[in-house]
């Protein structure tokens, strides 16, 4: 999706006028804060996915937007109209719910034609949208049916159709594809990359499943107890997290914690004692010396071989656990003095070099750019 | 154990026996030939044919209809909106005092309830002259008035279980609060109402003591004029009327039961 070459990547850009924005935005439930001091500028035709564990409370900024709760602080915009006091039914966004909220007591052709009636179209005109909106999700011959006729997957696209019926300046999508099982949520995935596409309409997303924020984002806002702790794109958030909730969150990471040893205009030398060793870094980065700092290295970015003789940073370990994937392998590194670090490595040839190196010692080597440092 | 084996069917059948059979022993005795009500004299359908012949029986049966259709109604409206209120508006100060006040009827013996609603009706009449005197008017109140605790109790049940997001998603698509209620709300507690209504029918309907406090000259209802009947001596016309209540009752029970496991059907589909 941040490859696709019709993206215009307004985000980038600092004239770009946001589309929604929270300003400051706090929300306390009897006292206990939800959502805490938020602000976020969300572009149109982005596909924003809010990232967080539960209770992170992302779900709650989604629920801001839509107009079931109202913040306890700040104000929310779209489209440069301040939203913050307009009813729920006013606003020009629609949501698709968790559990998918479909009216048990409704066909499927009723349920999706709920909301253009309410807009007080003519017959023959919401009959037209709704077949129309039946064929985009492929439903059009369950257009009868009642919603516990459905299967999960069927469910899921008539309220994903029901959502999109009024054309909606903004769709929410809380745990869209939570319910579904694996092989259809990838296949639903990309289903709905290609609808967001080709209405180019803004889609926001709540997910705490990190694979699915990856896949379907533009930029992903990380969430951690009521703070947006990092908004950016999959890959910068994956590659360049700003702390050491975000690297641990997103994907595996290996975290040492490290002293700064030297200070050469910027250029440190770190030393972590876990390690037993010092830290050779490419790119200068901002750091006092003694200062105590992070450094986070994903597993993929770290080798195993048994001749370190031409590597910038190695460590020598005892394999103490593998785990065989298929597609790679993670493999278990006890250092000298216990400490364990995690290493992947993509399954190349049929039978790997060190496949069946258990209880062996092996050298753990990395590039000075593979790892991040990380003041918090 | 095989003991258990017997003992717990033994035990289930003396059970049901205590409950049903005095029913079922009436239900016989209504088909009796005999004018004794005690001794059996071969099968017969004259007592119903009898009971349908009877003026003062119809007319009774005829004013307990209307008054159970008319009172389960108001009933029905009131209690929903008390219903509503306590589920939906959850902040208001005093919210579980009215929670236990609208079941209180409940458990209220109805003697209790008779007397100070005799006394509310007689006491409306001289301050605002209505409702003038007591009859039909004031028989629908008071069963109305309890027959609104059962709806409110049943209602709010059904009202907690319900998926709120069902009215989030409403409203999200553009319906204003009272489309939502009456496109939503209503259609998913429909089964509830129906029970609800049901039962408050039938309570209004067998309902002696209450009615007797508050009905006026010319308003007596079927069970009071099968209660001052009997007390002059059984007839087995009565055992027909008993028949025919139960069938009805029975008839509302198991479609009210019906209802109500329809909805917890759907709501696990």
């Amino acid at each position: 999706m941040s490859s696709s070459p019709l993206l215009v990547k307004n985000w980038l850009d600092p004239e770009a006028k946001p589309f929604i924005e929270f300003r400051d935005v706090t929300k306390l439930f009897d006292g206990i804060p939800a959502v805490r001091d938020v602000n976020l500028s969300i572009y149109q035709n982005e596909l924003f996915c809010l990232l967080g564990g539960s209770g992170s409370g992302k779900t709650t900024l989604l629920r801001m937007l839509a107009g079931f709760d109202s913040p306890t602080e700040g104000s929310v915009w779209i489209d440069g109209v301040d939203i913050t006091q307009v009813p729920a039914y006013e606003r020009p966004v629609n949501m698709m719910f968790q559990s998918y909220a479909l009216f048990p007591h409704m066909t499927v052709f009723d349920n999706v034609a709920y909301g253009l009636k309410r807009d007080g179209l003519p017959k023959a005109q919401i009959a037209e949208r709704v077949a129309e909106l039946l064929e985009l999700v492929r439903l059009s011959a369950y257009a009868k049916r009642k919603p516990d006729q459905l299967s999960g997957g069927q469910r899921q696209r008539v309220a994903l159709a029901r959502a999109l019926a009024k054309r909606p300046k903004v769709l929410l999508l809380d745990e869209p594809l939570g319910a579904l099982d694996k092989n259809l949520r990838e296949d639903t995935q990309l289903e709905l990359i290609k609808i967001q596409e080709s209405l180019g309409m803004t889609f926001i997303v709540v997910t705490h499943d990190q694979e699915e924020a990856m896949t379907l984002a533009t930029r992903i806002g990380v969430m951690d107890e009521g703070y947006l702790v990092q908004t950016d794109e999959p890959h910068t958030i994956y590659e360049y997290p700003n702390s050491t909730y975000v690297a641990d969150f997103i994907g595996d990471i290996n975290l040492f914690e490290c002293v700064v040893t030297e200070n050469d205009a910027g250029n440190l030398v770190l030393s972590a004692p876990q390690l037993e060793t010092t830290i050779e870094l490419d790119d200068p980065v901002v750091g006092a010396v003694n200062q105590t700092l992070w450094y986070a290295i994903r597993p993929e970015k770290m080798r195993l071989t048994r001749d370190p003789s031409t590597a910038v940073n190695a460590l020598k370990g005892v394999v103490h656990e593998i785990a065989y994937l298929g597609d790679f392998s993670v493999y278990w590194i006890d250092l000298a003095n216990g400490f364990r670090v995690r290493i992947s490595r993509p399954n190349i040839s049929r039978m790997d070099d060190f496949a069946e190196a258990w209880g062996e010692e092996v050298w753990i080597t990395w590039d000075g750019s593979a790892g991040v440092v990380l003041s918090q | 154990m095989r003991l258990s084996r017997y003992v717990f069917p033994v035990m289930a059948s003396l059970g049901f026996g205590f409950l049903y059979a005095p029913i079922l022993i009436l239900v016989i005795y209504s088909f009796n030939e005999s004018k004794l009500v005690t001794v059996w004299g071969g099968f017969s359908t004259r007592w119903y044919v009898e009971l349908f012949q009877d003026p003062q029986i119809l007319d009774a049966a005829k004013l307990s209809l209307q008054i159970a259709a008319s009172s389960a109604t108001i009933a029905l409206v009131l209690g929903v909106a008390a219903a509503m209120t306590l589920v939906r508006f959850r902040w208001f100060r005093g919210r579980t005092w009215l929670a236990g006040m609208v079941a209180a009827p409940l458990v209220m013996p109805e003697v209790i309830t008779g007397l100070s609603l005799l006394l509310l009706f007689v006491a409306l009449d001289n301050w605002i002259g209505w409702p003038s005197g007591r009859g039909v008017t004031t028989i629908v109140l008071a069963h109305a008035t309890f027959g609104m605790a059962f709806v409110a109790v049943i209602v709010q049940a059904r009202l907690r279980d319900m998926d709120r997001t069902l009215e989030e998603a409403a409203m999200d698509l553009g319906a204003r609060p009272t489309t939502v209620f009456l496109t939503v709300t209503l259609p998913t507690i429909a089964p509830a109402l129906v029970a609800s209504w049901l039962l408050a029918f039938t309570l209004s309907l067998d309902d002696l003591v209450i009615a007797s406090f508050v009905s006026g000259p010319g308003s007596s209802t079927l069970p009071m004029v099968v209660f001052s009947k009997v007390r002059l001596g059984i007839s087995p016309d009565i055992n027909a009327l008993a028949t025919l209540m139960i069938l009805i009752v029975g008839l509302g029970g198991v479609f009210g039961f019906w209802q109500m496991r329809r909805s917890t059907h759907r709501r696990s589909a």
